[in-house]
């Protein structure tokens, strides 16, 4: 029973990094209509250039961590401006082989640049465990939790009553009205790059700390597609039910595959299985706006 | 018109056969008959390495056809497609040891049973649309591979799994100068079975769904069904591929069949040009020729200053991921239309100098 309480906060944990990502994924998809299959690299290039500023560098954490994502913004807005800005009013085709042009590219220049095997981080926090309800978690786990519902406060304050959101928000729901009223386009959608990039590289740096940073963390920009469908493309907090769907699902499968199944891999393939029978039911995802079209 | 061997300026068809023929000039034909006959004498000219080369790209153009049906000519884009090139060549090999089926039937076979997989995973794709059918393809992608490594029963598990050479009438097909044919073989009737497929009704319905489902639908084109046939044949010519592929290196292992792979069929069909026959053919020659001229300057470079500063022995796998990352997004900055296209353009400027159109 212990084992299955311990999934189940594991699962919402996780399930809480991958709503963070998808959110960020969801948030380049509302306002550019880009479907972004580098998302997971974000997370890895994010990991890795603050794994490098901490060990070949040395700076503390609380210096690093702010170079990252200030590295990670510029390097957002420039992908936009150079690789996607020529790809607007391009098939949806053409732009979602242009992101996976994208994602092979940056993983193989990871692994050229920092080696095949993972990396651990620097120890970062004072004490590796803290008990939490009777229950030892790694303190990465509680602040990653911490951290995640921030991020998704952030997300739904900057949407709510900031300009810039505001801004972003009508660009997704019309391109052409948001520009005619005055709003920048080419802005939000530098925007909303360098945002995305900046949240997913949050999510690679804890997740890198968990694990040790390697390619492995590309893996949950795949595993961010069925928690994005899942919730429906274009809606911000079905991201955030989707990442914990999916991430409540994986360690339930894994507790269903320890106990009876013994298949061993159930956790990595279970989002999927599911993936596909929700959509058979819902083609849209639960909450994802349902197109109207007319000829 | 075909006994000319230009086509004059202005639009003289007067019925729709001569506007729909394969070849709309003599010429044509004959320089299409004259390239397969050079390709039949090729194995007596060309060492093993270009032959290695030639019959990777055979089967893979095979394949890549396939896909470019599914994406180029109904608009269905697939992240899966080299988990059904990996359940042909499952297959073949599986129903050739398994039942002693001879290889020379079992390649259609595995086509016919990876049609079926594939049709499988066509009917939630019927109510999918772009980006959401995209990603239900990667879900197939990774429940394949899963289903892979974990049915010992029908693919070795993780040993992988022994395919017998092709042989006909107890001649055995064993050497690359001999399997070459069979792949030719294979190669000019699937080309020329798509070739046929998109000049029939069928064909034409598939295009339809790709330019405009709802008029399609409309104009009464049942789309459930088009659009799952298309998954079908996509399936089939990539079951086919595999199964080619299998008999060729005579194993298969569990391994290879990633969605880098995948990508690289969609890489090819970019390259070669969305919706083209031909063009298939061609971008997948320059995805299998791309890493060999990647190597061969490499071994140019080796000892050089270059090598020294990249370390090119080691890296030289990364460099190759690279490289296909960033040829696809080139190619669709600076050249959409793909490799085709640009052929049909050099084609028409030397028909037409010195004018321009």
């Amino acid at each position: 029973m212990n084992l299955l309480f311990q999934l189940l906060v594991n699962g919402l944990i996780v399930g809480a990094l991958y709503g963070v990502v998808a959110m960020s994924f969801v948030l380049i998809y509302k306002a550019s209509r880009i479907v972004n299959f580098a998302q997971g690299e974000f997370l890895l290039i994010g990991a890795w250039a603050c794994w490098w500023l901490l060990t070949h560098w040395q700076l503390p954490f609380y210096i690093g961590f702010p170079i990252t994502l200030a590295f990670m913004m510029i390097f957002g807005v420039v992908l936009q401006v150079v690789v996607l800005r020529p790809m607007i009013g391009e098939p949806i085709i053409s732009v979602i082989m242009v992101t996976i042009g994208l994602s092979i590219f940056f993983q193989a220049l990871m692994k050229w640049m920092f080696g095949v095997f993972a990396k651990p981080f620097p120890a970062i926090f004072a004490s590796p465990t803290v008990n939490v309800f009777g229950l030892d978690v790694q303190t990465v786990y509680v602040v990653s939790l911490v951290i995640s519902i921030l991020i998704m406060a952030g997300f739904g304050w900057f949407f709510k009553f900031s300009r810039m959101g505001l801004a972003m928000r009508a660009t997704a729901f019309d391109q052409q009205v948001a520009q005619s009223l005055g709003i920048s386009v080419r802005q939000v959608f530098a925007m909303s790059w360098a945002i995305s990039a900046m949240v997913s590289a949050v999510a690679g740096v804890v997740v890198g700390v968990v694990n040790g940073v390697s390619s492995a963390l590309s893996f949950f920009g795949i595993k961010v597609f069925p928690a994005v469908i899942l919730g429906g493309l274009d809606s911000v907090v079905g991201a955030v039910v989707g990442g914990l769907i999916v991430g409540l699902l994986e360690n339930m499968a894994h507790y269903v595959d320890s106990q009876w199944l013994n298949f061993g891999n159930m956790y990595e393939i279970a989002p999927f299985y599911v993936l596909i029978a929700i959509l058979m039911v819902k083609p849209y995802g639960l909450f994802g706006t349902k197109d109207i079209e007319r000829v | 018109m075909t006994t000319t061997s230009m086509i004059p300026c202005g639009d003289f068809k007067t019925r729709y056969a001569t506007d729909t023929t394969i070849f709309p000039t003599a010429t044509s034909r004959n320089f299409a008959i004259l390239g397969i006959v050079l390709l039949a004498v090729a194995p007596a000219f060309l060492d093993r390495y270009w032959l290695n080369l030639l019959i990777q790209i055979g089967y893979l153009g095979i394949a890549a056809l396939g896909l470019n049906i599914l994406v180029g000519f109904t608009g269905q884009i697939s992240i899966g497609h080299s988990a059904f090139f990996g359940f042909g060549a499952f297959a073949s090999a599986w129903i050739n040891n398994r039942f002693g089926i001879p290889v020379a039937l079992a390649i259609p076979l595995a086509g016919v049973l990876t049609t079926a997989v594939g049709m499988i995973f066509g009917v939630p794709a019927a109510r999918l649309k772009g980006l959401y059918l995209a990603i239900a393809t990667l879900a197939a992608q990774y429940i394949l591979q899963d289903f892979f490594a974990r049915a010992n029963w029908f693919t070795g598990g993780v040993a992988g799994t022994i395919a017998e050479p092709f042989s006909l009438f107890g001649f055995v097909f064993d050497t690359d100068g001999r399997y070459f044919y069979v792949v030719l073989f294979y190669m000019v009737v699937m080309y020329l079975l798509a070739t046929n497929l998109m000049r029939t009704r069928d064909g034409r319905a598939l295009v339809a769904v790709r330019d405009h489902y709802l008029s399609a639908e409309m104009m009464g084109i049942n789309l459930t069904k088009y659009r799952t046939m298309s998954f079908g044949i996509s399936a089939f010519y990539a079951g086919i591929g595999g199964a080619l592929y299998a008999h060729y290196l005579q194993f298969v292992s569990v391994e290879g069949f990633t969605i880098l792979f995948s990508i690289q069929f969609l890489g090819m069909i970019i390259i070669g040009g969305l919706g083209s026959i031909m063009g298939s053919l061609m971008g997948t020659a320059f995805m299998v020729l791309l890493p060999e001229l990647m190597q061969a300057s490499t071994d140019l470079l080796s000892g050089t200053a270059v090598d020294r500063m990249l370390n090119l022995k080691d890296s030289i796998a990364f460099l190759r991921e690279m490289a296909i990352g960033v040829v696809i997004i080139l190619f669709l900055v600076f050249e959409p239309d793909g490799l085709a296209h640009r052929w049909k353009q050099i084609k028409a400027y030397w028909k037409l100098y010195p004018f321009s159109h």
